[in-house]
């Protein structure tokens, strides 16, 4: 059994199922994040974690312990939360001692917890200060520092980085994760930010509709999303639509030709099929790939080190990015050429679940 | 032309509020004949029923801030967090002391409670002095409600309580050392308009027979000439000083700074 272990946990509000039979074991020590678009049901189960919505059906056991039942208070569950939720009637050192205080630690071993707590979060010598004195990361930290304070057994992170601003953002999530894997606490944390996910996580699980779509490690999840929704969600995706000619060598029948992907593809001959492509996938010119699709320019957009161009094949809209190199400018707007693209490259979408994902 | 349209508005308001004040004041030091003098209040401040009536009108007024914020507090805060439906509900109940005159209010306590009811608080001093304070708790709701739900709206108190309990608070705590503090300054406010009220209130004082301030004021002002405006002018005195005291409160509370 899994450390923290969800099991068949549903939740609905009023006609609403906002949680449909959620299941996941996660391992101790483990990063993992729920993503998914806002209304997906990802809080939803973060917060019966937490213990402040309680599952109509299913339980949760962290070590063996059913707490299903517990108040939040009862848990051992430490939280993050997006608006940073610090007492602003306490100081920064009052606020991270704020749970051993209730907890009953001696005064002696809570101000040395809290000191260590404070280095590790790089501000040894905020302690004094009210939280209206600190900036929004600042902040953060010290809410990150308060719900490590009394050792919890799993640390909850609800969109913690979501009212900060980019580039703190990009710092502070790389020092979350460097503080959990020190501690090793099992963590979940929820993102609707894709990237977020893909960076820190070692296991992301993408929701929507209030089910799990798919579960798995972030290079899993972008190269070989089993979806359309999780295709299109995570990363930016090209599809073509095609019918399988041969299932043994992979041979499909698009609209502007057919291709030949080489492995074998589960599915009977003559299933309707989807092959999706990543922006990265795709190479401008022949001679580049196993694949060769003639195709015209119609987008050219400069984003500085990538310059991603849309090209047109046989009425399908293609998606591709090329790095920006001074000696070779982007194609013209309307001129022909050819895309390559690797057949190890192209993504079988799962059509049965996809129809799914695409309500 | 605008200024000077808005610096005579202002003379206006000034002059209308401060005149009475001025004439009243004025009328306090003349009781010695042809000149100014302190005589009215010697006489009022040396008066023993006027300390005596005083100090039980601050006693109570203290009880009832007590009983009012141990009964506003953690209902306003239940009703933000988890009845929020019910608001209305309960903002319509709180303003009807407003409506229903302290009179009423008395008369039915005193049927209710009377010697021969199944609880006769009328009976024993301390159950009128009770019966009292309950009585102005229920008159200063309107305000000790509004100024505590004031208070609430600027913390966010969910996710205040949220975090608290995932740190293992349970609900006395989270009140205590969370939610309270933080709404000190509107409860401070709350507590002051308690003081306010309760020091000048008569009829309550009087149908149920007890020695409070009001009374005094009501019978030394039917019976003297100077001591009443001398009374009057102290009460004014008493006012301002609290609501100095609520400034200097709300500015040596550190945490609020940023919020102002």
């Amino acid at each position: 059994m899994a450390f923290l272990d969800l099991s068949h946990l549903e939740k609905a509000f009023g006609a609403m199922r906002v949680v449909k039979d959620f299941n996941l074991g996660i391992d101790k020590g483990e990063f993992v994040s729920f993503l998914g678009p806002s209304g997906c049901g990802k809080t939803t189960v973060l917060r019966m974690v937490a213990g402040f919505e309680r599952p109509d059906s299913g339980a949760i056991t962290v070590d063996g312990r059913d707490i299903t039942g517990l108040k939040p208070n009862q848990r051992s569950i430490g939280m993050v939360f997006q608006a940073y939720a610090l007492f602003p009637n306490l100081t920064v050192a009052e606020n991270v001692g704020f749970g051993l205080k209730v907890a009953g630690v001696a005064k002696a071993e809570a101000g040395e917890r809290v000191a260590e707590m404070l280095a590790l979060i790089g501000l040894p010598d905020l302690g004094a200060r009210y939280p209206f004195q600190l900036s929004g990361g600042q902040q953060q930290r010290v809410a990150l520092a308060r719900a490590l304070a009394p050792r919890p057994q799993v640390l909850l992170l609800d969109e913690p980085l979501s009212a900060l601003d980019a580039k703190i953002r990009v710092s502070l999530r790389t020092e979350i994760r460097e503080i959990q894997q020190r501690l090793g606490i099992t963590t979940i944390f929820v993102t609707h930010d894709q990237e977020e996910a893909l960076s820190i996580s070692d296991r992301i699980v993408v929701m929507n509709g209030g089910i799990a779509e798919q579960t798995g490690r972030p290079l899993e999840i972008y190269n070989r999303p089993r979806t359309r929704f999780v295709a299109n969600f995570v990363g930016t995706l090209s599809m073509l639509e095609g019918v399988l000619q041969d299932p043994a060598t992979g041979r499909v029948s698009l609209a502007e030709g057919e291709v030949t992907l080489g492995r074998p593809i589960e599915r009977p001959a003559g299933a309707a099929i989807t092959l999706a492509l990543r922006p990265e996938a795709l190479h401008l010119g022949g001679g580049r790939g196993d694949i060769v699709l003639p195709a015209r320019v119609t987008e050219v957009h400069f984003l500085g080190s990538v310059i991603r161009i849309r090209v047109e094949t046989g009425g399908t809209s293609l998606s591709l990015d090329t790095f920006n190199r001074p000696e070779t400018p982007p194609p013209p707007l309307g001129s022909q050429t050819e895309v390559s693209i690797a057949a190890s490259d192209v993504i079988v979408l799962d059509d049965a679940r996809a129809e799914q994902g695409a309500h | 032309m605008t200024r000077l349209w808005s610096w005579g508005a202002l003379l206006i308001g000034v002059a209308f509020f401060l005149m009475p004040l001025y004439g009243m004041t004025e009328f306090s030091l003349k009781m010695r004949r042809g000149e100014y003098s302190f005589d009215a209040y010697v006489t009022v401040l040396g008066d023993p029923r006027f300390q005596a009536t005083f100090g039980y009108s601050v006693l109570m007024a203290v009880l009832t801030i007590l009983c009012g914020v141990l009964l506003v507090v953690p209902t306003a805060f239940w009703v933000r967090l988890k009845l929020p439906g019910l608001r209305p509900w309960v903002e319509f109940i709180t303003l009807l002391p407003l409506v229903i005159p302290s009179i009423v209010v008395v008369f039915g306590y005193i049927r209710l409670y009377n010697t021969s009811s199944w609880l006769p608080l009328t009976g024993s001093v301390t159950g009128t002095n009770m019966l009292l304070m309950f009585g102005y708790t229920v008159l200063a709701l309107p305000y000790m409600y509004r100024a505590v739900d004031t208070g609430l709206r600027t913390i966010d108190v969910a996710t205040l309580t949220e975090a608290a309990q995932s740190l293992g608070a349970g609900w006395v705590t989270i009140l205590a050392r969370v939610i309270l503090p933080n709404v000190l300054g509107a409860v401070l406010s709350g507590a002051f308009l308690t003081f306010a009220i309760v020091i000048g209130e008569f009829t309550m004082a009087a149908l149920l027979d007890r020695p409070a301030f009001g009374p005094y004021m009501q019978l030394l002002g039917a019976n003297r000439a100077y001591e009443p405006a001398a009374l009057a002018v102290i009460a004014f005195a008493i006012t301002w000083a609290c609501m100095g005291l609520i400034q200097l409160v709300t500015r040596f509370s550190k945490h609020n700074r940023v919020a102002r």
